[in-house]
């Protein structure tokens, strides 16, 4: 057994660290606050190389492994929850699916620019009828002629209307299986395609510096080469698609609860009470001793599916589980962090009031803890 | 222009020291090591005169085989290939020994200049540079704040900040400069440079490739020893003057700083 990351897993991690905490750290607050997605940091993630870090460079990636990208988020993470989920979602879910199913021709039309980080792509997959039940979408495509005709709406798409967004990858339902499941499709659907309409949500509780949206296809009709894969395929491209998406979702609870972590226990140690450190009160270096274990176990079953992933083998149950534990595990940590600065990790003023709101998203996002409790329990034949 | 980055590995400034059971070391056990921090500003430098100049950055570092994860991180800012002397001679070396070991490998280089970082954060002596340069024989400007060298490549005009005042030197190429905070801004080892640097050569070399006697470096060659290594003392806990006014306050600060401190 090796446990050890390569030398270029260090470089990496500590290169994304420190541009983390030189560039994101010192706008973070204002950007939550603001409720604001910012094309500044956006930039400098592009031009660091965070678009497309596991797509093969023939398309303009990195031809970097998952373990890569996953440690790279979880440093993003470790700082800030919505560049993360910028980060995560234009990997995993915008740049993933046109890469892993487009044909030549879309991805030489599209990858090139979405790595470079100068377009970003979304997954349209929840529905407001549509959720947890993601296989039942009621947005419809036909095949009129030459072209799809999409009708129906979307809800919470990341990335999906900011300026730099280039299309939508659809899931519609596009007719009906004989055993009387829809028939999925996804279909690529540029922006500025008439007929369709994003509109920003606001008022997040959490990565309120990211861009999520509701999406409306009215007649909107896209011509029959934007299917994404063969018709039909749509359902499968999903399942897949969320299993490298609970990868970078487990990542951004590792991550997340690594930075809440690091600040509570530079807080620990410097806040006097009582005369003494509170972290020397054997009650809350108990908390720290937990965080620490949970965050160490976290990092193993995450890191483990993605080497199961990178040697290419089976690794949906791991990534169910590394998705669950690590956004719980940020929960837990985020708890005790706010706990440990008693007040002050009440207000805006300090970071850890921010993890402490992020975090929920991980508990929904992506599947939510009782969903990959469900894909669990039917992995090791519970039900 | 053919530029060499002269770089040393450093434990993190975040890393808590503890003195090793010898009383004359530090205690590596938990060190996380990276590139001196001086170094990087003297690796943004050279990629910034090979960006205007063309040419070819050359990294070389002296230390042990983790000195490489610096060195390629060097060279996934952007140089070009990497040398690491590597040898149980050299450990114990003081900066002399590092110097005659850097001469050795870069005297028959071919170069226009040599940037330095101004001193390692670790212990601080700042000779390094001086040393190398006289051993080359070449002129030498150190603590550099900005740095320019002439359209004809012919000489580098150095910035160098005193107190109140500033001065500006130049001398001829080749020429070794010392870096000092505020020259640049370092740039991030980009996620494609991490990759690129995979490919990118790096020497492996031994005292005796160098064609150096083992005696004249390491412990053997030096000529400074460490006695003793010793920690700063706690801080001890501050006071705070009570009182119920601000007069009373003050006047209870300088009862405390006569009595009790005895500086009044
Ligand atoms: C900020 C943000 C960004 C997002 N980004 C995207 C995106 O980019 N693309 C995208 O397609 N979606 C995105 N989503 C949507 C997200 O994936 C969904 O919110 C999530 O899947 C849950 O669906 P729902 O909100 O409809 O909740 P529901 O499915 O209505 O669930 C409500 C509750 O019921 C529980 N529940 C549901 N079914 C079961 C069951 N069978 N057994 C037990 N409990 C059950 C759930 O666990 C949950 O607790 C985003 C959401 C947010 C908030």
């Amino acid at each position: 057994m090796d446990f050890s990351l390569s030398m270029e897993h260090d470089i990496l991690r500590k290169s994304v660290r420190d541009f983390a905490e030189k560039e994101i750290k010192p706008v973070a607050r204002e950007l939550d606050d603001k409720e604001e997605f910012s094309y500044d940091t956006m930039k400098a993630m592009a031009d660091l190389g965070l678009f497309g870090m596991f797509v093969s460079d023939k398309y303009g990636g990195q031809g970097m492994d998952y373990v890569s990208y996953i440690i790279a988020t979880e440093e993003i993470a470790r700082i800030d929850g919505s560049h993360a989920a910028t980060v995560a979602a234009g990997n995993s879910l915008g740049i993933g699916p046109l890469y892993y199913y487009g044909n030549e021709d879309q991805k030489n039309k599209y990858l090139p620019k979405a790595c470079r980080g100068e377009s970003l792509w979304a997954f349209g997959l929840t529905e407001p009828n549509a959720g947890s039940d993601a296989g039942h979408s009621q947005t419809t495509a036909e095949l009129i002629g030459d072209e799809w005709v999409i009708n129906g709406s979307k809800i919470f798409i990341t990335n999906a209307s900011t300026d730099i967004s280039e299309g939508i990858i659809a899931l519609c339902k596009t007719g009906n299986r004989e055993n009387g499941h829809p028939e999925l499709t996804s279909i690529i659907v540029e922006k500025g395609t008439p007929g369709l309409e994003t509109r920003v949500m606001h008022g997040k509780l959490m990565w309120r510096a990211s861009n999520t949206s509701e999406i409306y296809f009215e007649d909107c009709r896209v011509p029959k080469e934007n299917l994404l894969g063969p018709v039909g395929n749509g359902f499968h491209q999903m399942l897949a698609t969320l299993d490298g998406g609970r990868l970078s979702i487990g990542a951004m609870g590792l991550g997340g609860a690594q930075g809440a972590y690091d600040l509570a226990i530079k807080y620990a140690k410097e806040r006097t009470q009582f005369g003494k450190t509170i972290s020397s009160f054997q009650v809350n270096a108990f908390k720290l001793a937990d965080m620490a274990t949970e965050i160490e176990c976290a990092r193993l079953i995450l890191y483990k599916a993605c080497w199961l992933r990178d040697n290419e083998k089976p690794f949906g149950k791991y990534a169910a589980m590394a998705k669950l534990y690590c956004s719980e595990v940020m929960g837990r940590c985020v708890d005790h962090a706010v706990q440990l600065h008693g007040g002050y990790g009440l207000m805006k003023e300090y970071d850890v009031e921010r993890f402490y709101r992020d975090h929920k998203l991980l508990e929904i996002g992506e599947g939510t803890s009782e969903v990959q409790r469900i894909v669990i329990s039917r992995l090791i034949n519970a039900v | 222009m053919n530029i060499i980055v002269c770089l040393k590995q450093v434990p993190d400034t975040e890393t808590q020291i503890s003195i090793a059971a010898d009383g004359k070391s530090i205690s590596t056990d938990n060190i996380k090591w990276v590139m001196n921090p001086y170094d990087e500003y003297a690796v943004e430098e050279a990629l910034q005169i090979r960006e205007k100049f063309g040419g070819e950055v050359t990294i070389v570092g002296v230390g042990p085989k983790r000195v490489t994860e610096s060195i390629r991180t060097a060279l996934a800012m952007g140089a070009d290939k990497g040398i690491l002397v590597d040898d149980q001679a050299i450990v114990g070396n003081d900066s002399l020994g590092t110097a005659r070991v850097l001469t050795a490998v870069i005297k028959d280089l071919d170069y226009d200049i040599i940037l330095c970082g101004k001193q390692g954060v670790d212990d601080d002596y700042g000779i390094v540079g001086s040393m190398l340069a006289e051993f080359l024989d070449i002129p030498q400007i150190s603590i550099a704040v900005k740095l320019d060298i002439s359209e004809d490549g012919s000489k580098v005009t150095v910035n160098r900040e005193v107190e109140g005042g500033t001065f500006v030197i130049e001398a001829p190429l080749p020429a070794l400069v010392t870096a000092q905070k505020g020259l640049n801004e370092p740039r991030y080892a980009s996620l494609p440079g991490i990759m690129k640097a995979k490919k990118k050569p790096l020497d492996v070399k031994a005292i005796a490739d160098l064609g150096l006697d083992a005696g004249s470096v390491g412990e053997a060659g030096a000529k400074i020893e460490i006695k003793e290594i010793t920690l700063p003392k706690p801080r001890q806990a501050g006071k705070i003057v009570e009182g119920e006014t601000p007069q009373e306050k003050a006047a209870n600060l300088a009862k405390f700083l006569h009595e009790e401190a005895k500086i009044l």
